[in-house]
């Protein structure tokens, strides 16, 4: 708050402004300001330059399940800050941090619905919590969101957004890798689909498990997808990096992905990837 | 002679003077009373230090240059040894090795990382840092393995999987959670030794196992303590907090249902006596191999899933 703002609004007579802060977005690529309304009617995709904003998992429902059709799933209950860790602030206090701005209980959430009359058990992961990191909430709720795809008869399909494992749980975090592969494999074992759609940004652990596991994998353009970090690249090899490294079209150039598709073209895209996936077997 | 750690000073000093002792000895002059009472001292002093190294300390020792590695635990574990190579993709990744190997007898694939221990050795070994085709090398020996019912033992020490634009390339993440999937499909017994560093996705890599040890000393963390500083302290001075914070220690992660046996070693850690660091485990692994004997295809991949399903319940 400026010091104008601060003695504008100690003094009763004048009248507070009306306009609400969020009316424009300014769009972080090209620097556009966007009406919020034509942004939002627009996905949260720059209508001047195709930037893919990030968006937290209320926003990605919306977009991807069909309206009126949809639930979220419970969030399975973990152990807060298993280690009582402290680095410069206390981890249970970075959590109910990340809880009250984001309003989620942690960085991934289901919902169960349909994709253009498809089941689908869908999990988004949010980078707003915490950078989206993955620890025992992750783990949990992405197994939850596997069970109750099998319970369902739905494929799971999960979008990524992760700065990679959450520090704050240490090994416990690490173990998250081995745990979703698990819960992977047990909805192989059911017959059903495992579909990762990955965005901005997707890097360490979380790539180096579920999110390369998929039956198919998507991305949106331009997301960020990585195993190791960029600056932490440039320090090992002390050179300047290719342009477009670790970007969707890179990883499709270099045979890590089937599609890029643009977010206005994913409803439409899963629909048919679960029509083809999921239709009654023939000759089982 | 043994590269002494910062913290080891004290002893190094007590060694040193030993040392002189012994040397003055030669003109003549007995010494052995004075020799005797200072080792003494020095050994108490050894076995005090190592019975409460901090979790930065253990970092220390579990990468000190002259702790035995992969190489030098093929080659005092096994009856025989027969490395294979290549991934039949792409290279031969000589950060990750592996090969069949008898252990009293009984047949076992091993695979685990080398760090190499000299400039020329390092290099050609890149520190231990395992590529996409290094694990690729370990899934395909893993599914040799499977084919064939022979037991998986892997060796782990490594910093963590490599961070370059190659590596990046040809799907480092990928590979990893490939090699982590093909663990935990494993038909046949699979353990997973921590003989060094036990580092981040590199590591579950090749330790997503029915059982997980660790030597006394080693450590295993989602990131290396220094990394972790420069991330949530901004400074990679803090890595001693940092290691104190994370819990990468044996006992902590024993704690933690993460790590299933403690592999003692010799006083002072393994680099200061290789052979029996070899020995302890490979009674280790033996006894595990012995529990793990006669379990179906089933039960196995059952168990492995099993555990860390539960690991972080409340």
């Amino acid at each position: 708050m400026s010091w104008l703002t601060r003695v504008r609004n100690a003094i009763p007579f004048i009248a507070k402004r009306e306009t609400p802060d969020n009316l424009w977005h300014k769009c972080k690529s090209c620097g556009q300001m966007i009406f919020m309304k034509e942004f939002e009617d627009n996905l949260s995709v720059c209508p001047k330059c195709d930037h893919h904003e990030r968006i937290g998992p209320n926003a990605r429902f919306n977009q991807i399940l069909d309206e009126g059709s949809w639930r979220t799933l419970a969030i399975p209950r973990v152990a807060d800050d298993p280690l009582k860790f402290r680095d410069s602030k206390r981890y249970v206090d970075r959590i109910k941090a990340a809880r009250a701005t984001t309003g989620e209980t942690d960085a991934l959430m289901n919902a169960s619905g349909t994709i253009q009359g498809h089941r689908a058990v869908v999990g988004v992961q949010d980078f707003a919590f915490m950078g989206g990191s993955m620890g025992l909430g992750v783990g949990a709720a992405f197994l939850e969101g596997v069970r109750t795809a099998i319970a369902e008869r739905a494929p799971y399909i999960i979008f990524t957004a992760a700065g990679g494992a959450r520090m704050q749980e240490g090994i416990l975090s690490l173990m998250q890798m081995p745990k979703t592969t698990v819960a992977i494999a047990e909805l192989h074992d059911a017959g059903l689909p495992y579909i990762v759609v990955m965005t901005d940004p997707t890097t360490g652990g979380v790539t180096a498990s579920y999110a390369m596991l998929g039956d198919v994998q998507l991305a949106e353009p331009n997301a960020l997808i990585g195993f190791a970090g960029q600056r932490v690249i440039e320090s090992t090899i002390r050179e300047k990096l290719p342009e477009g490294f670790q970007r969707a079209e890179y990883l499709l150039d270099h045979g890590m992905l089937d599609m890029v598709t643009h977010r206005k073209a994913l409803p439409e895209t899963l629909g048919t990837l679960i029509g083809y996936l999921c239709e009654a077997r023939v000759n089982a | 002679m043994t590269s002494f750690l910062d913290f080891e000073k004290p002893i190094a000093e007590l060694e040193a003077r030993i040392a002189d002792l012994r040397e003055t000895a030669e003109t003549g002059i007995d010494i052995d009373a004075d020799v005797a009472r200072l080792q003494v001292k020095s050994d108490k002093l050894l076995r005090e230090t190592y019975a409460r190294l901090t979790p930065w300390q253990k970092t220390q020792v579990a990468r000190h240059p002259e702790r035995p590695h992969f190489k030098h635990y093929v080659a005092g574990l096994f009856d025989t040894f027969m490395p294979l190579a290549g991934d039949r993709a792409f290279a031969d990744d000589q950060a990750i090795m592996g090969g069949l190997a008898r252990l009293k007898g009984r047949r076992v694939m091993v695979i685990g990382h080398e760090k190499g221990d000299d400039t020329t050795s390092r290099l050609k070994h890149n520190f231990g840092m395992g590529k996409p085709e290094g694990y690729r090398k370990a899934i395909r020996l893993m599914q040799l393995a499977d084919r064939f019912g022979i037991p998986v033992v892997t060796l782990v020490d490594t910093s963590g999987a490599f961070p370059g634009v190659q590596a990046e390339e040809r799907g480092q993440a990928e590979a990893i959670a490939r090699s982590t999937q093909q663990c935990l499909e494993l038909g046949v017994p699979m353990i997973a030794a921590v003989v060094g560093e036990g580092g981040s996705g590199g590591a579950v890599a090749l330790a997503a196992a029915n059982r997980v040890l660790m030597f006394e000393h080693a450590v295993y963390a989602v990131i290396s303590p220094e990394g972790c500083a420069s991330i949530l302290w901004r400074t990679a001075d803090k890595a001693a907090d940092a290691a104190e914070a994370m819990r990468i220690t044996a006992t902590d992660l024993q704690r933690l249902g993460v790590c299933d046996r403690i592999v003692p070693e010799p006083m002072g850690g393994a680099h200061r006596d290789p052979a029996a660091a070899i020995v302890s485990l490979g009674d280790a692994l033996n006894a595990e191999l012995d529990g793990l004997a006669g379990l179906s295809a089933d039960e196995l991949r059952r168990q492995r899933r099993q555990k860390y399903l539960s690991i972080g319940g409340i």
